[in-house]
């Protein structure tokens, strides 16, 4: 079990996709733009990293190495597909301002990373600790992108349709570049140097 | 369709909907490769050649095999499989006829498979419902404003390697500043096409 949690821990902070290892970087910066997005955008990676690294460790034994890249492909592919079918019949709205960046969850590095990285050469269990504490990383990082960039650029916050807070004064003239896609670039750029100056990661 | 209409999706794609600034799509390489002027240029003609053949091949699988049996949904998993052997057998046959042209581009091939602007194209294609030949012209304007870019790119950082950033901002988050204003000057271009 100790073990299990440190695997997990692991993709929060350590080895966190997004500002740590600077991978799966387009959904990230591409769908900030409301807190709801990127909940949705988690769930979807949730799902799929989570399925393609539980059915990549259990048969590792039996892809042959020759051929792992693209057996990862076909698995991570037909999952993203069920994502995709899925959200167009429950969640329509969702599925229509995630549009095409839910079929290229695809090619996302860190799907694809994590199961010849980690996956390929663990237990089913310590593969499943693996995709909770990455996508947590990566929903974390997603969430506060979109969190600085809704509340920057509509001047309030709005959750599932429920207003949280609004901030006076920038609610009547929001800075509406944050919720262009250069304001993502901005934030996650300021992002990167804060988490440096605090010393979570390093400095070149 | 006419001429004016192509020469509007090509600088569409290239300036308006510019790939890596407006639909964060290739930003692997955008920030992986442009550390150098010559790398940035070798790795931009690759995804232009890329997107080209990808496009060619998957316009016409999808309209004339997935959509008369009814298998529209099976195109990321086709796709995606067409887009990594195409680069796969790209590779091979530069190797074989051009060992010049491999030793520019080589490595930069196998990174394209996973570049999400090539699998992007291809979905947008289809997406926007482009005839075949519209298909063509906006693989071109995607991936000249992608090697436009990541050339403009490279020559930033080539002198913000001599400027004095303060060192938290140093390398990565400079980049993504950089990115920003970029795609605040490429907003200009919005007005160019309707």
């Amino acid at each position: 079990m100790g073990t299990w949690l440190k695997n997990m821990a692991n993709g929060i902070v350590r080895a966190n996709p997004t500002f740590i290892l600077l991978l799966g970087l387009c959904p990230t910066l591409a769908v900030s733009t409301s807190i709801d997005n990127a909940f949705g955008m988690t769930a979807s990676v949730l799902f799929v990293l989570l399925a393609a690294n539980v059915i990549v460790s259990a048969l590792r034994r039996w892809i042959p190495n020759r051929v792992r890249i693209p057996t990862f492909i076909v698995v991570i592919a037909t999952l993203v597909t069920i994502v995709d079918l899925a959200l167009k019949a429950f969640v329509p709205p969702l599925s229509k301002s995630l549009g095409m960046y839910v079929p290229l969850i695809v090619v996302n590095c860190i799907i694809l990373g994590r199961a010849e990285a980690f996956a390929s050469k663990n237990t089913v269990w310590q593969s499943i600790a693996d995709a909770i504490g990455m996508s947590i990383g990566f929903g974390a990082a997603i969430v506060l992108v979109s969190f600085f960039r809704q509340v920057l650029g509509s001047g309030s916050l709005d959750v599932f349709n429920v207003r949280l807070f609004s901030v006076p004064g920038l609610a009547d003239n929001p800075a509406s570049i944050f919720l262009l896609p250069m304001g993502a670039f901005f934030v996650l750029g300021v992002l990167l140097a804060f988490f440096r100056w605090m010393g979570v990661s390093d400095c070149e | 369709m006419t001429v004016s209409e192509l020469i509007a999706i090509f600088f569409g794609m290239a300036l308006v909907n510019n790939m890596v600034l407006s639909k964060f799509l290739g930003l692997c390489p955008f920030f992986g490769v442009s550390k150098k002027l010559s790398s940035a240029f070798s790795m931009g003609i690759a995804v232009v050649l890329v997107m080209l053949v990808a496009s060619a091949v998957t316009w016409p699988l999808f309209h004339y095999l997935l959509v008369p049996y009814g298998f529209e949904f099976m195109r990321t998993v086709i796709f995606i499989l067409v887009i990594a052997s195409l680069v796969q057998i790209i590779e091979m046959t530069i190797k074989r006829t051009n060992m010049t042209l491999y030793n520019a581009l080589g490595i930069y091939l196998p990174l394209i498979t996973t570049n999400c602007a090539v699998l992007g194209i291809t979905f947008i294609n289809i997406d926007q419902q482009y005839g075949f030949l519209q298909a063509l012209v906006a693989a071109l304007g995607a991936g000249a404003g992608f090697t436009l870019v990541l050339l403009i790119m490279s020559g930033i950082r080539e002198r913000l390697d001599l400027a004095d950033i303060p060192r938290v901002f140093r390398g990565a988050p400079i980049a993504f500043i950089v990115a920003g204003l970029l795609g605040l000057a490429f907003l200009a271009f919005g007005g160019m096409v309707g």
